[in-house]
């Protein structure tokens, strides 16, 4: 899968299960300060992640997560 | 030192009637039922399948889909009804409430429908899919939180858990703060939206409700001899309380004093009233002392009225106690005959029609009281509205557990 195809089911992800605004849903932007998923949201997103891709997450790998880019890069490389 | 006057300067609501205060009050006084086949969910193997449901609130519409989706029904009722009270008393127009504002909410069982919810997918899927968001949505402070958060409402919060009576505790504990000076402005109510299939069942269970499925507006008939259970029903109501000087010193409408609480506690059976409604009479008689009055001030008691065969009898026998010969003469209604019950929502949204009666000059009454219970032998404003003008309302509100909470408000 293609890093653009991960990141247009990323951002269906977010608008249709998070109820995020879809143009606010960018590579650039942060989960938290733009897109206001707190700690509690997090967990929902990597639910909502390993459910649509078949994959888990530990929760070790997401330290270095704070976009949406960082998320789709990661998901891309466990495809 | 001298206790501070409480006066309520906004109402905001929710429920079965209406989802602001003018159109719930129309339909309180012309005596139009809320109660109707449950919509939310599928009833055909409950053995009770209508209620009073809040209808045209849709919370994605309301608050937007990503925070909506954070907070159980009863959340968004109570943030609904919290900012209907707050422009109602005209404090809707600051950032945050901060430190001299406190919130004392009332729920009967909280975010029930999300437990269950977490309950369902733990069998079907594992620990592993839990809602994230159970925790927050379940816990019976969820709303007194989220209130706060949204509103900045930064003094005291306290949630009170007293089934059937929790929102009339709310109310009083409320004064209490405000009267002891801890706040100015009590941002006070309850919130119950627990009509679920698992909590009709249990209720059912226990023979608690009316299975009168076949008529569901006619069924709830407090006071009636064939009264045979309460109905569910979910709501929030929100009352703005603050102390006589700050309500002044801002020029804010008052709606009416708030004179009188009395709590008690049955400490007798978990669901049955005392006999004669022993502990219910000594609420009767705290919050009659608290407010300065006699018994024979009372111009109308919004009873708590469940339709139920224990409680209307008993209630009864409580205001003759309490009242002695001008029990007869007193005007009473159950505006549950009309929303059913809305559990630790009944006592705020009780409380908003005694004051509203005071404002209007004019008493809701009880519907589809047709035969009355010759135990029933009181004026309790059978069918049709009354008009009255009232000095001194009460309001009464008893839940399982053995709790009684009676409120008494004056007219300002």
């Amino acid at each position: 899968m293609e890093v653009n195809e991960v990141f247009e089911k990323v951002k269906n992800l977010f608008v249709e299960e998070l109820g995020i605004d879809a143009e606010k849903v960018t590579m650039e932007a942060k989960l938290e300060e733009d897109l206001e998923i707190d700690s509690l949201g997090i967990v929902e997103v990597v639910m909502a992640f390993e459910d649509e891709f078949g994959i888990e997450i530990d929760d070790e790998e997401l330290t270095d997560v704070g976009t949406v880019g960082q998320a789709v890069n990661l998901l891309h490389s466990k495809l | 030192m001298s206790k501070r006057r409480v006066v309520v300067t906004g109402l905001g609501t929710i429920n079965p009637l209406g989802n602001n205060v003018e159109d719930t009050w129309e339909n309180l006084v012309n005596g139009v039922s809320g109660i109707d086949s449950i919509t939310s969910f599928d009833t055909s193997n409950l053995p009770v399948t209508f209620a009073g449901e809040v209808k045209n609130f849709d919370a994605n519409e309301y608050m937007g889909k990503q925070h909506a989706r954070k907070l159980d029904r009863s959340g968004h009722l109570s943030i609904y009804a919290t900012e209907e009270a707050l422009k109602d008393a005209r404090l809707d127009n600051q950032e945050r409430l901060g430190p001299n504002v406190g919130i004392v909410f009332g729920t009967g069982i909280g975010g029930i429908g999300a437990t269950e919810d977490a309950v369902r997918t733990f069998d079907e899927r594992g620990p592993s899919r839990v809602n994230p968001l159970a925790i927050t949505q379940l816990m019976p402070n969820s709303s007194t939180g989220q209130v706060a958060i949204k509103f900045g409402i930064e003094g005291p919060s306290v949630t009170i858990t007293t089934a059937c009576a929790a929102s009339a505790n709310a109310v009083g504990e409320a004064k209490n703060m405000i009267e002891n000076g801890i706040v100015d402005i009590v941002v006070t109510g309850g919130t119950e939206s627990g009509t679920t299939p698992m909590t009709i069942a249990a209720f059912a269970q226990i023979r608690a409700l009316s299975t009168q499925n076949d008529n569901p507006k006619e069924a709830c008939k407090p006071f009636d001899k064939n009264r045979d259970g309460f109905v569910m029903g979910e709501g929030s109501t929100v009352l703005i309380l603050e102390s006589e000087e700050s309500a002044k010193s801002r020029d804010a409408e008052i709606y009416a004093y708030i004179d009188g609480y009395g709590s008690t506690t049955d400490a007798y059976h978990i669901t049955a009233p005392a006999e004669g409604g022993a502990g219910a009479v000594k609420a009767m008689e705290k919050a009659i002392e608290d407010a300065g009055i006699t018994p024979s001030d009372i111009d109308y008691i919004n009873a708590h009225g469940t339709s139920t065969p224990a409680n209307d009898k008993n209630e009864t026998e409580a205001i003759k106690t309490v009242l002695g010969e001008e029990a007869s003469e007193v005007v009473i209604s159950s505006t549950k005959s009309m929303t059913g019950h809305l559990l630790g929502g009944g006592g705020a949204f009780e409380s908003m029609a005694s004051i509203l009666s005071i404002k209007h000059s004019k008493v809701p009454p009880t519907i589809n009281l047709n035969d009355p219970d010759e135990e029933c032998d009181l004026n309790y404003t059978p069918n049709n509205a009354v008009d009255l003008s009232i000095k001194t309302a009460m309001s009464n509100s008893f839940g399982f557990g053995g709790h009684n909470a009676v409120l008494v408000f004056k007219k300002s």
